[in-house]
Formats: C-alpha cells, structure tokens, sequence
C-alpha cells in the first residue's frame, strides 16, 4: 500500500503537468484545468465504484452528502470538514478550513490567485462521486476564496 | 441500519486512490500525445520530480547515514520501496564490478488494475525517475531502465540500476 506523501506529491506533479499543458495561452490569467478535473473525475469515479460495491445504496441525497463529508472526506483529507450547509434544495456548501493540498501554501497573498488550480481536483473527485450514484449532481461547483487561502467552499448541485 | 465512520480504511482508500489518480493521468496523457516516446520521458520527468522532494522525506524518516558503496545504496532503495509502496523488491544481478543491479519485484500497487496498450508504453516509469530524482539529491548520478515489465506479459518487472558518476558539486543539474 502506498504512503500518503506519494499523493501528496503526485497531486503537485499533475498541477505541474497540466500547467505546462495549457501555458500556450499564458495571456490568460484563468488556467485551464480541464486536465486536472478529468483526472480528479475519473479517478474519483473509479474509488467510488470501489468504495460502495458490497454497500447498500444511498437512501438520498442527504445520505450521499454524510458519506462524503464523514467517511470520505476523513479518509481523504484527513481530517472532518468544517461546515456543510445547504438550502435543501439540492445546493450544499462545504467548507474546509484547512484543506489538505492547500496546507502547504504558504499564509499570505502572494500566491493567493494560483490556489484555484490546487482545488480542482479534489472538487472533481467529489462531483464524480455524486454522478456514481445517479444523483443529478457535478453541474456546478465553485471556489470561495477568502483571505486565508485554506478556505474553500464548494458547491454541489 | 446506520453506517459507521469506520468502515473505510483509511490507508488503504488512499493508496487505491493513488493508483486510480495515476492511472488517470496516465490516460489522459496518452490522449493528449500521439507520441508514445514522450508520455514515457513526461512521466520519467514526473517520478524524478517526486523523487527529488522525496528524498527529503526519506532521509528524515530513516535517519540514514551517507552510503559509501552501492550495495548500500541498494539497500536503501529496497528500504524506500518498502516505506512507500509497501512492497518488497528483490536487490539481484549485481554486474561484476559493482555498480549495477536489478531490482525485481512481481507486484506493485501502482500496476494494480492496468491494461496496457500494446504500443511501447511504459507504464510504471514513474520508478525509475523518482530513483534517479532522489538519487540525484544525495549525489549519485544513476541510469534507470526497465528490463522485464510485468505489464508487458514477462514474468516479473525488472528494473535496472547502473550507477554513472558522484556529483562533486551539489547543485543538480535543472530538468525543464
């Protein structure tokens, strides 16, 4: 079984990647990150299908929401998440106050714009979750930023 | 019936997910690139960069002393593989001078759940460039290669260590 670290530095080593990918069209300040939510999406599609196959299937959504932030987010992430709220109406914010692959951002402004690249990929593996089981779901997700770059909110739809 | 908090395993959801994460880079890289050639170099590049911050991590774990030979060095290696990927290559083929060997192993997690294309690919490289990486931080200036590849249809995966030279100076070389 691999060690943590190893995730840890692959995940900077895909950021690299696609990076380089997409710095021909360097004007742009927004990155694509089109390569990083694939991966995220598929590897996370493939956990799930992994993680669920003998579990009997979620009642709900709401069932589905406490899975991700419960379980998953405590095996993934290492920690529980923060906050969740939602309208019941099928939008859920999920808030992380220290979020693993931000941590190792340094505490100030300065790199603040480039901490939405580091999101998309976990964003992905959880909206692919979601499509795994056939809840409308993925649509829309976007990143809240506030002064502490370890922030992120996300929205499932 | 409720579901309880502990039913994942924690370590081994990431490591699964580790696998799934390359192999989903590996794919989409494939996608991007005709050439079969340069997903291999881009994943080579990958590993070392890993390998160069890995090494780091190792060192501070292990408390290891400086190798003075590369029977030494082998065995680190092997100890990292074990740390890391919790698996357990065998160290063999020492060349008769010393300064090259094979490192086999029959299992390994990133290759879990591979089907391989038959063009050339190779799949794992990812292993030789964190050694070379990491080896490169300590000074040591190695050749990596695979010799057998499991994913290839040989029986087991053969990876080639040969030792170039000992860096005098400690600033490497910059790979961009």
């Amino acid at each position: 079984m691999a060690d943590d670290i190893l995730f840890e530095l692959l995940h900077s080593e895909i950021i690299n990647y696609s990076l380089e990918q997409s710095k021909d069209n360097k004007e742009k300040k927004d990155m694509d990150l089109s390569v990083v939510e694939y991966i995220g999406f598929a590897a996370g599609y493939k956990i799930m299908e992994r993680l669920t196959r003998e579990w009997p299937r979620f009642k709900d959504e709401l069932d589905t929401m406490k899975f991700i932030c419960t379980d998953f987010w405590t095996c993934i992430y290492k920690k529980q998440i923060d906050n969740l709220r939602t309208n019941h109406q099928g939008v859920y914010v999920l808030q992380d106050n220290a979020f693993r692959f931000l941590t190792n951002f340094s505490n100030g402004h300065q790199y603040l714009e480039y901490a939405p690249r580091d999101i998309g990929i976990k964003m992905d593996s959880d909206g692919s979750k979601n499509l795994n089981h056939n809840i409308r779901s993925i649509a829309a997700y976007s990143i809240i930023k506030e002064i502490q770059e370890l922030l992120g909110t996300l929205t499932l739809r | 019936m409720s579901r309880q908090t502990s039913r994942l395993d924690a370590k081994k959801v990431n490591s699964e997910l580790l696998t799934l994460t390359y192999g989903a880079l590996v794919s989409q890289m494939l996608k991007e690139t005709e050439n079969v050639e340069d997903v291999n170099k881009q994943l080579e590049r990958i590993g070392y960069n890993m390998g160069v911050r890995l090494i780091e991590d190792f060192l501070a774990r292990t408390t290891s002393n400086r190798c003075l030979e590369m029977r030494e060095t082998a065995d680190k290696i092997q100890q990292a593989f074990k740390l890391y990927l919790s698996m357990q290559p065998t160290v063999t083929s020492w060349s008769s001078s010393g300064d090259e060997f094979s490192l086999v192993w029959d299992q390994c997690p990133l290759s879990e759940w591979v089907e391989m294309p038959n063009n050339g690919l190779k799949y794992c490289a990812l292993i030789p460039g964190a050694i070379r990486g990491a080896l490169q931080m300590v000074q040591l200036d190695v050749q990596c290669w695979f010799v057998q590849d499991q994913l290839k249809g040989d029986a087991v995966t053969e990876l080639r260590v040969k030792y170039i030279k000992r860096l005098e100076d400690a600033v490497p070389a910059g790979e961009d």
